[in-house]
Order: structure tokens, then C-alpha cells, then sequence
């Protein structure tokens, strides 16, 4: 084993022989090991985040033609490390009426939820945490105890606000995981087994060309699992004020913060794993560090198309949301599965091309019967136009043609 | 397997016990000043009118329920999934009986109109 | 007593302690909130089990969507729901007598019954694999119509659910 190719097994190795030469058993180093590994990838995480935000704040900005930070340090970059020293010192401020233990539990709660995901995630062909053979599953659940930190803080909240918010969230959070479960079936059956470091191995031809609707619509959903624009209903200023996070201050607050911007990253590195190969890639094989930096650079292209929608598109509306989960990705998802595993029986495993050939012209077809169907559905259901007398307007030679009919 | 809890277990603990430490040292680097009007429920500047329970509406519970059928019987499916390599073609007209099963529970809820947000 | 025992051990006395919570505790919420902490618990033992399937969907059914759901329904009344009802009557003292006497029992009769003391034979490789459960639920010679049943069973759940719910719609308007 050679450092410079692979340096984290090489470190742990020596570590190994090291403590075990000092006459230490060996459950014992290992479950110390765990316990550094476990350490290091949690604080890195945490740490990592605050470059997270420097960075999502830079690129928002120019794409928004602003500076974004540019004060503390060469381009802003320490911008996040002086904030972070600020709400350090920044007073928690309790308000009357909550419940103790939820409230303080909650964000605690909401960044370990975000942070377990890691101990699954395989970084490279010979570093890899947890390889549960139920790690798709794992994620998910994971993700469950998101949502008890959101209800925990908007019910330990004492305010309306934070209680409608969390609701909101809630609703948003559980309806988007459906199509998200449905859809990951894929990958399960491809690769035959839920541990991630599986089907990273299974991935030489990464999924997202043999099921690229599958791969679009977990896309979609990993984004409203982050509550990210254009699915950011549940932090909506306009309307709830700042969501189930209202009465929080100080670190608190900063921690929900933290999780929300971590949980974004983290759906990045979910979406590589699962769809774009992870740590696959040329030569991969005899220089397993490359893995890390494949995964790396992948994660971050990901990163920037979800960085990129948010701050192009704007938000839907409640309703619009739910339709497009239950109407639009909950049945194209269960066709989809049904398709990809039918289509995939049909043709042997042998024939390679073929099969690619087969499932994307069968995705193809999906694809634009969906689109047709969406298409004839919004014909038949036109925007509806709120009636009721003209309202004052500075300019209203701008109203629109239907807006002027119902008002005559 | 045992060990690969183990580490998932050792990982869950680190990863409640750091923000909680976090949250420590900012307890005991920050000021406390209370007041009664910073410590006021934040409402915009009113004054909180009754207890902050309010009643909301069905269609949440609704969405509750659909999501509850949908998530067990899509666990369901994940031991077939494992298992798709190996089953023969009857294993998937059985899954496709399945889904079609739960997709007529779907248009049931769609027919209804229990999917409209009202 | 080795690591495993006492993570048991502990697992064990959180589940048991926060059912007990949440039996006895006054508010609704509290008492979701306690049952929780219960499942939690109880998918620990799961792992313990090595049944990793069974602790994950513990987690992601119940704590995912049943806890929620609970959540969810106690939302639905007009306000907290708060007990202020005494939890104490006559029958208590009986009651308990009557536990600890079956208790007792129980412990007594597992202790006398051999299978107690020996361990299990740790599970083998290929009893570990998810996929044997799924070939077991799609073979027509093993629960392929269970499997479909159970679907119908959910199709029926939710149908029952949403006509309630619906009819309860109507009404209000």
C-alpha cells in the first residue's frame, strides 16, 4: 500500500499497528478508530460548510450581478469565518412559553440528521464509511428525523408562525420523499443491493444513462427535500415571516442554518453516489485517490446546477408544488420503475449497447408522453384569473387582456 | 455487519454531540440579558392573542395518510428490487400487479379531489 | 458483560422508560414525542439483531410516517390536547399487584427454560442478504400472495381514509 496513492488507508493501517504493537485489543482499536474517523468527517463537514456558504453567497450574488462578499479576506472568503465568530457571542434569547427540551433539541436534531447521511457515503474505492447493505433505505430514514427536528422546533416554538411553518415544511418534506422512494427503487434494481459502495461499484456506465427520468426526478425532489427555490414555500419571508426557525437566535439559529446549507451539499454528494458513478472514473483502479477527487469535482458540478436554480427561478406557489408532486412525479415515477424493469428483463445483460440503446429510447418515449400529457393538462386548465373590480394601478395599460374583460 | 452498526452508531452519537457542544460554548461565550420585551413571542409587534395551538385544516392529515400507504408499500418493494437479477419474469408482472394496485389508489385520491390544496 | 450487553441493556431501559412517558404523560404531543423515542429504541435492538432491513424501515415507517401522521391528527383538534384528569383510581393498587405477579411469572418461568441461557449462532453471509427476503416474497411457491394481498390491504386503507376524510370535508362546507 503506497501513501502517496492512497494515503487514508495507509494513515489507518499504520495507525492500526501502531496502537495494536502498544497491546491494546483489537475491538478496542477499532472501535477507537470509528470513533476518530467519526470525529474527523463530522467536524470537516461542519467545517467545510462555512466555505459552503462564502461560496453560495459569492455565486449567488454574480449571478444576481452583485458583488456578494468581498470585504473580509481576498474575494470575501473569510466573510463566513467572521460570521460564525459573531454568533458565537451573539445572546440566546429565550422566549416565553416554550417548551425547553424540544426547542433546544431541535436544531441539534435537524445538523445530525444532515451529518449521519456521511457515515454511508463511500468518498473513494478504499475509503468508505458504513457499507450497510440498507443504505439507500438509511438515507431516507435519516431524513425522517429532519422532519421531528422541524416539528420539535415549530411545536416548542410557543408562536403560530413557527407552528404553521413547521406544518408547511412538514407536508412539503413527507409529500416529496414519496416520488424520491419510488424512484430509487431503480438503482436498487440495477446494482442488486442497497449498500451504496455496491452500487458505486456496480456504476462503470453510470446510472444516469440508463434511467435518466428516474435520475431527473430525484433531482427534483432532492432539491424540495432541501426547501431550496424554487421549492423554498417553507421558509417563504413573505408570507410566514422566516418559517419554523422564527424564534430562534444566536447559534440556535446558526445551526438551522448550517443544516439547511450541509443538507444541500449533502444531496449533491447522495445524487453523485447514486447516480453519476461517485468516485468512478478512468484509472480509478491503480490510483484509488483519484477516486476522491472525481467524487469531489462531480459533487461540485451538481452543487452549481442546484446553486444555478436557485437563484434563477422563483417560487411556486402551495398548490402548484403539491400538484406536481402528486399529479406529475408520483405516477411518472411508478411508470417509470414499471417500464425500466420490464424493458431491462426483456434484453439480456450480455448485450450492453443494446440494452443502453433500448432503456434510453424507452425513457425517450416516457419523457414526451409525459411532457404531451402536462401539455394537454394545462391547456385544459387555464390560469385562473382572480375577478373583482380594477384595481388601482400605476400603469394600467400593462393589464392583461383577460384581467380587462372581467373587469368591464 | 455488527461492525458496520457500530460505526453508524459511533457516528450518530458524534454527530448529536458536536452541535450540541457547539451550542455549549456559544451558551457560555454569549451574554445573557433577558427582558419581558425581548423575550416576547415575536408577532410582528401584536400582542399574542390566546395559546399559540391552532387548528389546521384535513388536507394536511390527508397528505399524511396517502404518504403512510406509499412509504410501506414502496419499502415492500426494496427486498424485490435486491432481488431483481435473480427473479424470473413472474416476479415482475407481480410488481407490476402491485403498482397497479397502488396506482389506483392514487387515481381513487385524484378522482376525490383529496390531492387539491384548497 | 460485553459491549453488546450494554448497549442492549441501555436501548432497552430507553424504550421501556419512554413508553412509560408516554402513557403517563399529560399533553398529546409529549406523549408522540415520548412513543418516538420508543421506536428509536426499539430499531436499536433491531441493529443489535443484525436485521438491518427491519431497523431501517422501523425508522423510516414509523418514525418517518406513523409519528407524523399521529402529529399530524392531534393538529386537527380545535386545541392542545391537554389531560388534567386524575391518573390514579381504585383499581390501581390491584392492577399493580396484578402485573407484578405476571411479571414475576414470566421471569420465572424463561429463566427455567433452557433456550434462555445459550446464544444464537450469529447470522450467516447469505442470511444477511436483503434480496433472499425479496426472492422469498415473489416466489409463487412462498409468499407471492401474501405480498399481493398486503397491497390490496394498503389500496383499502387508503381508500377508507380518504372517504372518511373527504365526507368530514363536505359536511364542514
Amino acid at each position: 500500500m503506497n501513501f502517496i496513492y492512497d494515503p487514508v488507508p495507509w494513515v489507518i493501517n499504520w495507525l492500526t499497528q501502531l496502537l495494536l504493537s502498544w497491546g491494546l485489543s483489537e475491538n478496542f482499536v477499532t472501535t477507537l478508530l470509528y470513533l476518530v474517523g467519526a470525529v474527523l468527517i463530522c467536524l470537516g463537514a461542519m467545517l467545510f460548510t462555512t466555505m459552503l456558504i462564502w461560496a453560495e453567497r459569492k455565486i449567488g450574488g454574480r449571478f444576481q450581478d452583485r458583488l456578494g462578499p468581498n470585504r473580509v479576506g481576498p474575494w470575501g472568503i473569510f466573510q463566513s469565518i467572521a460570521d460564525m465568530l459573531k454568533i458565537f457571542t451573539k445572546e440566546y434569547i429565550n422566549p416565553v412559553g416554550i417548551d425547553k427540551i424540544p426547542f433546544n433539541l431541535a436544531p441539534i436534531l435537524a445538523v445530525a440528521a444532515v451529518l449521519a447521511v456521511w457515515a454511508v457515503i463511500p468518498f473513494s474505492q478504499t475509503v468508505f464509511g458504513s457499507n450497510i447493505n440498507v443504505g439507500i433505505l438509511f438515507i431516507i430514514a435519516i431524513g425522517g428525523l429532519g422532519e421531528m427536528a422541524i416539528i420539535l422546533a415549530g411545536f416548542g416554538s410557543n408562536n403560530k408562525y413557527a407552528l404553521l411553518g413547521a406544518f408547511r415544511a412538514v407536508a412539503q418534506l413527507i409529500s416529496y420523499e414519496v416520488p424520491m422512494v419510488i424512484v430509487l427503487l431503480i438503482p436498487v434494481m440495477f446494482s442488486g443491493s442497497m449498500g451504496l459502495n455496491d452500487i458505486v461499484q456496480a456504476q462503470t456506465i453510470p446510472f444516469i444513462v440508463y434511467a435518466p427520468v428516474a435520475c431527473m426526478i430525484f433531482f427534483i425532489c432532492s432539491i424540495a427535500e432541501n426547501g431550496r427555490a424554487p421549492f423554498d414555500l417553507l421558509e417563504a419571508d413573505s408570507e410566514l415571516v422566516a418559517g419554523y426557525n422564527i424564534e430562534y437566535s444566536g447559534l440556535k439559529f446558526g445551526m438551522f442554518f448550517v443544516a439547511d446549507f450541509l443538507h444541500a451539499f449533502t444531496s449533491a454528494i447522495v445524487f453523485t453516489t447514486i447516480f453519476l458513478g461517485g468516485w468512478q472514473g478512468p484509472g480509478v483502479e491503480q490510483i484509488p485517490v483519484l477516486g476522491g477527487a472525481y467524487m469531489l469535482i462531480k459533487t461540485l458540478l451538481v452543487y452549481f446546477l442546484m446553486l444555478a436554480i436557485r437563484f434563477t427561478v422563483p417560487r411556486f406557489r402551495i398548490d402548484q408544488m403539491m400538484a406536481l408532486n402528486w399529479k406529475i412525479l408520483t405516477p411518472l415515477a411508478l411508470v417509470t420503475v414499471v417500464m425500466t424493469a420490464l424493458v431491462d428483463k426483456a434484453i439480456p445483460h450480455e448485450m450492453t449497447a443494446i440494452r443502453i440503446g433500448a432503456l434510453l429510447v424507452a425513457n425517450l418515449i416516457l419523457w414526451l408522453l409525459a411532457d404531451r400529457m402536462i401539455t394537454t393538462f394545462s391547456k385544459r386548465n387555464p390560469v385562473q384569473v382572480v375577478t373583482g373590480k380594477l384595481r388601482p394601478l400605476a400603469r394600467p395599460e400593462i393589464l392583461s387582456v383577460a384581467e380587462k374583460e372581467t373587469a368591464q | 455487519m455488527l461492525n458496520e452498526w457500530l460505526y453508524l452508531g459511533i457516528f450518530l452519537v458524534i454527530a448529536l454531540a458536536i452541535p450540541a457542544a457547539a451550542l455549549l460554548i456559544a451558551g457560555m461565550l454569549s451574554p445573557k440579558k433577558p427582558n419581558p420585551i425581548k423575550d416576547s413571542t415575536y408577532e410582528c409587534g401584536m400582542e399574542t392573542v390566546g395559546v399559540s395551538w391552532v387548528q389546521f385544516k384535513v388536507q394536511y392529515y390527508i397528505y399524511g395518510l396517502i404518504f403512510l400507504v406509499f412509504d410501506v408499500e414502496i419499502v415492500l418493494l426494496y427486498p424485490w428490487a435486491v432481488a431483481y437479477n435473480k427473479v424470473a419474469l413472474f416476479g415482475v408482472i407481480e410488481l407490476i400487479l402491485f403498482i397497479v394496485i397502488l396506482a389506483s389508489g392514487l387515481l381513487y385520491a385524484w378522482r376525490k379531489g383529496a390531492l387539491e390544496w384548497v | 458483560m460485553t459491549g453488546m450487553q450494554l448497549i442492549f441493556l441501555i436501548a432497552a431501559a430507553v424504550v421501556v422508560s419512554s413508553a412509560f412517558m408516554s402513557v403517563t404523560s399529560r399533553r398529546m404531543i409529549h406523549a408522540a414525542l415520548w412513543f418516538v423515542l420508543a421506536l428509536l429504541g426499539v430499531a436499536v435492538i433491531y441493529a443489535l439483531l443484525e436485521v438491518s432491513f427491519f431497523a431501517v424501515v422501523q425508522v423510516l415507517v414509523y418514525v418517518g410516517a406513523i409519528a407524523i401522521l399521529i402529529i399530524f391528527a392531534t393538529m386537527l383538534t380545535r386545541r392542545a390536547l391537554e389531560d388534567h384528569g386524575k391518573q390514579f383510581n381504585r383499581a390501581t393498587l390491584m392492577t399493580l399487584v396484578i402485573v407484578s405477579v405476571i411479571f414475576a411469572g414470566l421471569v420465572f418461568s424463561l429463566r427455567s427454560w433452557p433456550q434462555i441461557q445459550s446464544m444464537t449462532a450469529p447470522l450467516s453471509a447469505d442470511q444477511l442478504d436483503v434480496g433472499v427476503l425479496g426472492l422469498a416474497l415473489t416466489a409463487p411457491d412462498g409468499f407471492a400472495l401474501p405480498f399481493e394481498v398486503t397491497s390490496i390491504l394498503l389500496l383499502a386503507a387508503l381508500i377508507g381514509s380518504i372517504y372518511v376524510a373527504y365526507e368530514r370535508k363536505e359536511k364542514k362546507k
